[in-house]
Formats: C-alpha cells, structure tokens, sequence
C-alpha cells in the first residue's frame, strides 16, 4: 500500500521542465496553474498521483504535471483510468478530457465512468470547439457556429455536459472556469468526493472560439451573472439582489428580485448538494434568462466501482487457495499408467 | 471418389483405426452431457481422441425445431487423432430435426441410430419432412438401425415411479448405454459418476442407471442381425501421467493464470463478449483467488484500453475478443507499442469481414494481426496449433510481453476455443519462471554525475524499464506522440523517430532470438515437399502428412508457432526443400509472410467454408506434388461442408 499520509509541496513542485505549448492567453494556462496551486493544498503526493488524458489541446496537460502522467488516444482516457483504478485503488486519479474528447468520440466512456463510479477527479475544458485540429464545431458548440466544417453555421443542437454526468448518474457534479479565482475550491471539493467527481470548467479558446463565455465570465460585468452555489446557503448572485426560487405550481425555477437582502421574503432556495432534483433544474437553467451555476452543483457520494470490486475479490477468494497444480487437474481426470508400451 | 469408395463403413471393418461417433438431438436431450461422458469412457478406454461440440445458436430453441438442434461429434481411436474427424461413421439422432440437420455430413455406408417414437407425424413436420425418412427409403446409402428408444427408456425407468416427462429425459443414458456396448465398454466409471452428480436425489440417479444398463444390454442380448455390431478399439500407447480433456478457450485461460504466476504479477482481464471468445471471460471471472481481476467493459475499446491502464499501473494486462473486436483494439495497441507497455491479446479468430461467420472457424486474421495497425507498429504474434499447445502458448505470450516489454497477440480460433482433447496435466514448477523486476530507482546519470531517470532507455533485449507509478522518484510522462529515445519527453523530430521507429522493430525482430528454432513435427529436415501450416491446421496436416508417409512420399510437416517475428532458422530450413505447400484457412495469408519475409517460393492450399481442412483434402493436395509415385491413386475428394456438426450449416 502507499503512504497517503498528506505531504508537503509548492506549487514549484508540480511544474515539469517542459515547455507549455498552448496557444499564448489559453485559458488552459489559468487552469493548469489553479491545478498546481490546489494539489499542495491537498497535501497530495507527487509520487502517487496520476494524470491520464486522451487528445486534445486539454490533454497535453498531463506532460506538464510533474507526477506520473499518461498521455492516451482519443476520448479513452476513461477506460484507462478504470484500468489503473482497479489495479492500484490507491493512487490519486485525475483525468482530463475536452468537449470533443470527451462528450463525442469518448462519450460512451465518460458515461460509463461515471455510472460505475470509479473514484477519480474528471475535469472537463469545454471551449465549445475543436482546437487543436484548428477549429470545427464540437458537440458542446451552440447553434448556428462558425467553423471550417460548418460554414453556413451549425444546425445540431448542443450536448450539456453537467446535464449528462447527471444523467448517467454521476454523484458529483460541479462547474467553474478557467480564469475563476474559486476554481482551486471546486477542484478541492472534487477531491475530498469518494467516487467520479465530474467538473465541466468553461474554458476561452482565444483563437478559434474567443470570449464565447464572456457573458459570465468576462473579468468585468459577467459576475452579475455568475450562480456561485454554497450547500445550504440561499441561491443569491447580481451581488445579493437576485435570487432563485422554486415555482410549486409548474415544478420548476424562477428568478426573483431581492429586496434589501431579505432572500427569505423573495423565495428564494437554499441550495441542497444532495438534492439531485434541484441539481437538474439547475444545470438545465437556460442561460440568459437565468445565470450560470457555478461550483458543487451535486455531491452525494455512493461506494465507489473498485471499492466493490475489490470487496468480490476478496470474498471470492476467502478461503481458497490459489494453487495452481491442482486448478490444471480440475475435473474429471484419468491416469496412464506408465508400461512397455511407454514409447512415445 | 476413390478415397471414399476405399473407406469401408464402420459396421463391417474389423478393427478401424479409428471411428467418428456423432450425437444429435434436441437442445433438451441432453446431447452434451451424453458426449462429455462417452469422452470420459474414451479416454478411460486408452483411446486417443478430439471432440467438437456444436450447440444451437439461438437462446432458447423451440423444441423439435431444425435450429434447436444440438450436437456431439467425438473422433477416437488406436492411433494418434488431432482432429475431430472427416465425417462421421455413425450418427445417432434422437429426433427427425437431428436427423435432417446432420446426415449430410455422415459417410456413406454409415450407421443411423434413430429414437422412433420421436418420428411422429408433429416431428416430422416440424423438421420440414414430408414422408418419414425411417420409411421412404430416403435413407438407402447408410445402414439404419431404428427403433423406439423413447418407449425402451420409459419401460427401463417404470419401477422408479417417475414422471413422463423426468422418465423420458433419461433416454440419453439409454442411448449413452447403446454406445458403450457398441465399443466394448466399461459402465462402472458411468455409474459412479451419475451416483455423485445425483446424490442428492438417489432416484432420479437409480433411473438413469437403469437405463445406461438397459441402452446396453439391449446392444447385448436383441437378436440383431442387423448393421449393430461390437467393435473394440486398442487403445493407443500414450506417455504416463495424469490426464483431463480440455478446450481451447479453458487451456488459454489457465495458461494466462500459469504464465501471470510465472511473471510473478497479479492478472487484470478486460473483455468484452464476443463469440467465440466469450469463454475466456467467462473462465477467469471465477478464478479470482489467483489474483485474477475481471472487467467487462463498455466496448471492445474499453476492454483493451483498461487493461493497458492496469499494465501502467503494474500488473499484467490481458484483453481478448474476435477479428471484429480485434479490429476496434487497433488503435490501442498502437498506443501499448509506442508506449512499450506488455499486453496480451487473445484473437479468437472466426470467418470474416465483418460479422461473418461468428460461430464458425477461420484463420484470416493473421494480416490484422501482423499488419493491421497505423505506422510501423512491429509486435509479436503466436499461435496455438490445438487446444492443448493453447495453454503453453498463453504462457509463452505471457513471457515475451514482460520481457520485450510489448503487446503480444495469441491467434486461437472458433475451432480450437470450442473443441476439446485430452491433455496430460502438466506440473507448474516444470516451467521457468520469468519474474518481473519494475524500476525502483534513477537509472541514469548526467553529465554532473547527478542521478536521472530515462524511461526509454534499453536493456539488451531492447525493452525499457517498467515503472510502477507509485514509485518514489521516478514520476515521468508517457504517451502515443513520438517521444525522446531516452526521457520519453515528446520529440518528433527526424533523428528521434527515426531511432525510435527502428528501436521498436529490433526489439520486436530480437523476440526471434529467444524461441527455440522451428522444427520438423514429421519427416525429414530436406526433401520434396514440407508443409508448412500454423493454427489449428495442426490436426489435419498432421494425419495427412503421416499417411502420406506411410505411403513413401517424401514429405515433411513444419508447424509455425511464433508467425511474427518467424523463427531465425527457418528460411535456412525451408530452402531444403524442392516444395513448399501452405494449407490455411483463409485466402493464403501465411503464405504472403513466408514469401515477403524469407523469399520462398511458397504456394497456397486455402479453405474458407468456416470448416477445418479434411485430412483426405489435404492428402490429395500432397498427392499431387508425387504424380507417378506407385500407391499414390490421388483422386478427387469432395470437401464435406458439414465436417462438423452445425444446425446453421441447413439453417443459416
């Protein structure tokens, strides 16, 4: 078994002598300094952690994480993550995927990643693009994108990926983006998660996809629109003066004005990380007219897959012993006697 | 037809070398177990033996139906077998279905048991007969012996009070009881054995004992002037030791246990079903106690790339499908070769493109094998020539993953996964172990003489290090880009992948340097004509080349085993020969290998009907090569497309 026992670490600790070759003002350089920021707070351990990714602009990241790391095929990063996880419970997971790798080649794996629950930290980079194959729409683009492959605009509807983590059964689901300054709180909220934490991180494609999140995003004004949720603290944003509330009537959410801070007056819920109801209608709010939901969307842990492998395993074998001689002659079984005749 | 005509049918040769027994009937009849037993009696008889069980396609087949029916062949004898027979000499079908579904494949002047009390008009007619084939004369170029086993069953069972229907289901031990006294065996071992499968319900046990003994005396004491007669088979001298049958798909899976425990590492199995290589996960999922994880995954995909994950993470990956699944793994094991990473691949081939034909054998994934992955990606591939050499085989895959550090593909087949021989227990410790030794410190040092890791750096077999993430100081990055020869760090440039692609192939070419060089299986180092088979052609290349012998032919029998990289020796031992003939299922794959890599003049023999090669076949293909030799008739040999037994072959 390794030592899990936290360690101490600088975020110096966690950068690689390789060169970072994403485009200059990626948003994934945000996310991978935030990455390197959260794991000392952790008291993760170099040695005993493990970047898997598949392809893609996002799934470079794992050379630049100095821990072991695994750089796979496209969209698989789930399957070899469940390899590792079940061979070694004991290491640290965490995989990165994008919203090409991961909702259209390698959406059968994300979902089944999820719905068996393997114990490890998902990070989705959706820019609602494929970047590193310079710019088609990808099944997170909006309605009508501009893109090389789509030049008269994009007909098909988009994938919402919290909406399908939580579709498949994810027990944890959370959002932020790349330039957020909460997003070291989700990772570590994703981490303390027993089980497949999913977390969609909105993230600018500054040369194929630019600012297609400022309104919610953008360092100045897109706050107004940012639903950062607290477990049972009431669902405020715009500074306190908005809230949401749950309409009993037609089963579903509204926003509401707050008046001089009194949520309580207005309606407005308190956010619940166990209700898996309210996460739905949180993560299907349409944009615009309602905000952004950000942070732990849903956190409600179940026994992880390997945990229950394991535990099979064990009890399998309770009381057997592995010997292979007698496992060879199983059956029904004959002898030849050795005589004259024993020429051959 | 002068091969045929010179087969003498089994009921008037006085003592046969051997003898092919059929058994057909409904799903329901209990088909399997009947053989599985007659096998066991075989075996305890000293005979020599190969089976093949055919079992309906369909999940649950209506009862009387041409689809539901199941079916048994065993080939035995006093002398070497190695397939599971031509055709059959005797068919014996305990309903009409059985009989339509099967007779086409029986020679001609062989022996029909038939049960009429199951050829009632609602039979035939679902068995798509107009007349009653018993009756019509239909049947005149076989011997037929008919009579109502049903009612001798139900009469034989009477004093234990059963049901109709539990009475009637004791009629394959009737029939088992017939065979036995056919070929003059002992019924005590059968007897034991349904008093300890049914010990709980003494009964049900002391019925079908009765019946055994009634099947039996009834062979013994009727006046039977007819075609029935006792025949006693010598057993054939085999080497001391304990024995069992075993299929293909058992022998690759007990090996891959063997051959993780070998390499001292735990196993982690991922799969997904497919036929015929289901059985492998089926297997391994209940032998946990030796460290043995299985994982059914999502898709074909999935399985391979988590067993690659399992690999990284240090134990030993192993994924296994058939020629369509194979091909979905393609990209990943592109991936274990570029990252170095050992993996077994187990193909389970079946007639192909595509679907195919998924319950029928075939050999025509040896270019997807050898060939078919994007880039130069080299990796080593073997196959098992029988179900018994399936085991050493998976053992051998086992071993040259862990030290080449690669991905290694087994090729078995539909026929070697599903057919069973006996095979002589071997013991463990009679097998070199090849411990695993992963990286546990920096195995470099730089220009400052500071210690340093470099992942791809070579031992002298080629192979880099393996290094159990978890390891105290050796964190490093791996993947599918080209990389740096030593840090593994991406590189793509000329120099790097120039060294890494020709480091890749001299690691994989040197495999060749650590397998025992191809030998003769029979005759002679140089002569007039070797053939040259791999697989499951085994069998029949075997017999036909032993009879051909026998004749005087100056021919030799080469088996491949390890078909990529070939063994060193073996274009120095080809060159001896003024011939080359290779027999393979498939449109001369093997032969294309053999041409590009060794410049022979190799020719094809090739077969895709989903069926083995006939040993008549195949003597007739080595006959041509010796026109004018005396004794050597050649002749025509018309393929029997029905060799083994198949409710798809009349019901596709």
């Amino acid at each position: 078994m390794n030592d899990m026992t936290p360690i101490t670490t600088t975020l110096k600790d966690w950068e690689t002598d390789q060169e970072v070759r994403w485009c200059p003002g990626c948003g994934d350089y945000a996310i991978l300094k935030a990455v390197q920021r959260t794991l000392p707070q952790l008291g993760a351990d170099p040695k005993n952690t493990v970047f898997v990714s598949g392809i893609g602009c996002s799934s470079r990241f794992p050379y630049y994480v100095e821990s072991y790391g695994f750089h796979t095929i496209h969209g698989r990063a789930p399957a070899f993550a469940t390899g590792i996880k079940l061979a070694n419970p004991e290491l640290d997971v965490w995989m990165v995927t994008g919203d090409g790798d991961g909702l259209s080649i390698g959406g059968n794996h994300l979902m089944h990643v999820l719905r068996r629950n393997v114990n490890l930290q998902i990070m989705l980079f959706n820019n609602e693009i494929y970047g590193l194959t310079k710019g088609q729409y990808s099944p997170t683009s909006r309605e009508g994108t501009l893109s090389p492959s789509t030049p008269l605009g994009s007909v098909d509807r988009p994938a919402n990926p919290c909406a399908f983590a939580l579709g498949v059964g994810a027990r944890f689901v959370a959002r932020g983006f790349d330039v957020s300054k909460n997003l070291p709180d989700v990772l570590k909220a994703a981490h303390a998660h027993q089980g497949a934490a999913f977390v969609e991180i909105f993230q600018n494609c500054i040369v194929y996809n630019k600012d297609v999140f400022n309104d919610f995003a953008a360092p100045k004004g897109g706050e107004e629109r940012q639903l950062w949720l607290q477990d049972g603290q009431p669902l405020l944003f715009a500074n306190g003066t908005k809230g949401i509330s749950l309409n009993r009537d037609k089963c579903c959410l509204e926003v509401v004005d707050v008046v001089d801070g009194d949520w309580e007056a207005a309606g407005v819920a308190l956010h619940d990380v166990k209700n898996r109801a309210l996460a739905h209608m949180l993560v299907e709010m349409p944009f615009g007219a309602f905000p952004m939901a950000l942070g732990v969307i849903y956190d409600d842990p179940r026994p992880t897959f390997e945990s229950a492998v394991i535990a099979q395993n064990a009890k399998a074998s309770e009381g057997k012993v592995a010997d292979l001689a007698k496992l060879l002659a199983k059956g029904q079984t004959w002898t030849v006697e050795a005589s004259d005749a024993d020429h051959i | 037809m002068a091969t045929l005509a010179a087969e003498k049918p089994v009921a008037t040769a006085p003592a046969p070398e051997a003898v092919v027994v059929r058994f057909a009937g409904d799903s329901g009849d209990g088909m399997q177990l009947t053989g599985g037993q007659f096998t066991l009696s075989t075996a305890l008889a000293g005979n020599d033996l190969a089976t093949f069980p055919d079992f309906p396609a369909e999940i649950r087949a209506p009862q009387g139906t041409l689809f539901g029916v199941s079916a048994f062949q065993i080939n035995f004898g006093s002398t070497e077998i190695d397939t599971a027979g031509d055709a059959p000499d005797v068919l014996i079908a305990m309903n009409p279905a059985a009989l339509k579904v099967n007779l086409a494949a029986l020679k001609p002047g062989g022996l029909i048991i038939a049960d009429t009390g199951e050829f009632s008009k609602r039979n035939l007619d679902k068995a798509k007969y107009d007349s009653n084939p018993l009756e019509d004369g239909s049947l005149a170029k076989w011997d037929v012996l008919a009579f109502d086993i049903s009612a001798l069953t139900m009469e034989s069972v009477k004093p234990f009070g059963l049901g109709n229907k539990e009475a009637l289901r004791c009629k394959n031990m009737w029939t088992l009881g017939l065979a036995l006294w056919m070929f003059d065996r002992d019924r005590q071992p059968l007897i034991d054995w349904l008093k300890a499968k049914f010990a709980k319900a003494p009964t049900i046990a002391d019925a079908n004992i009765a019946a055994l003994n009634a099947g039996h005396a009834y062979g013994e004491t009727a006046e039977l002037a007819g075609p029935l007669k006792k025949l006693h088979l010598e057993a054939y001298p085999q080497p001391a030791g304990l024995y069992r049958t075993i299929t293909g798909a058992e022998a690759v899976s007990l090996g891959l246990v063997a051959g993780a425990q070998l390499a001292n590492l735990p196993m982690f199995f991922g799969g997904y079903p497919i036929t015929p290589a289901s059985a492998i996960l089926h297997h391994l999922a209940r032998l946990k106690e030796f460290g043995v994880t299985t994982f059914q995954a999502e898709d074909e995909i999935a399985a391979i790339c988590s067993a690659i994950g399992a690999s990284y993470a240090g134990q030993l990956g192993v994924t296994s499908s058939s020629g369509p699944g194979i091909a979905l793994k393609g990209e990943a094991m592109g991936l274990a070769i570029m990252t170095e990473l050992p993996l077994v691949i187990v193909n389970s081939q079946r007639g192909g493109p595509s679907t195919g034909l998924p319950t029928k054998t075939e050999q025509s994934d040896l270019y997807q094998a050898v060939y078919g992955r994007n880039g130069d990606a080299p990796m080593p591939v073997i196959a098992a020539r029988s179900p018994a050499d399936a085991f050493d085989c998976a053992i051998e895959a086992c071993r040259i993953a862990v030290q080449y550090m690669t991905p290694v593909m087994l090729l078995t087949d539909g026929y070697i996964a599903n057919a069973a021989e006996p095979w002589k227990v071997p013991d463990p410790a009679s097998y070199e172990p090849f411990p695993v030794t992963f990286l546990t410190g920096k195995n470099a040092t730089d220009e400052d003489g500071n210690e340093k890791l470099l992942p791809f750096a070579r031992d002298e077999k080629g192979a880099r290090p393996w290094i159990k993430p978890g390891t105290p100081g050796l964190m490093h990055r791996i993947g599918g880009i080209e990389k740096n020869p030593g840090t593994g760090n991406i590189d793509y440039s000329p120099a790097s992948h120039q060294l890494m692609t020709d480091a890749r192939k001299a690691k994989v070419d040197g495999v060749a340097q650590g397998v025992p060089p191809q030998d003769v299986t029979l005759g002679n180092t140089t002569g007039k004509l070797a053939v040259v088979g791999w697989g499951s052609t085994y069998g029949p290349i075997h017999q036909a080349v032993r009879r051909a012998r026998a004749k005087g032919l100056d021919v030799s029998q080469i088996h491949v085993r390890h078909v990529w990289p070939l063994p060193a020796n073996l274009g120095d031992l080809l060159k001896g020969f003024d011939n080359i003939l290779v027999p393979e299922m498939n449109t001369g794959q093997f032969k294309t290998v053999l041409r590009d890599q060794l410049l022979v003049d190799a020719r094809p023999l090739t077969k895709t009907s989903g069926q083995p090669f006939q040993i008549a076949e195949l003597e007739e293909a080595i006959a041509a090569y010796f026109d004018g030799v005396p004794d050597n008739e050649g002749g025509e040999v018309d393929a029997n497309s029905q060799q083994l037994p198949s409710p798809e072959t009349v019901n596709p």
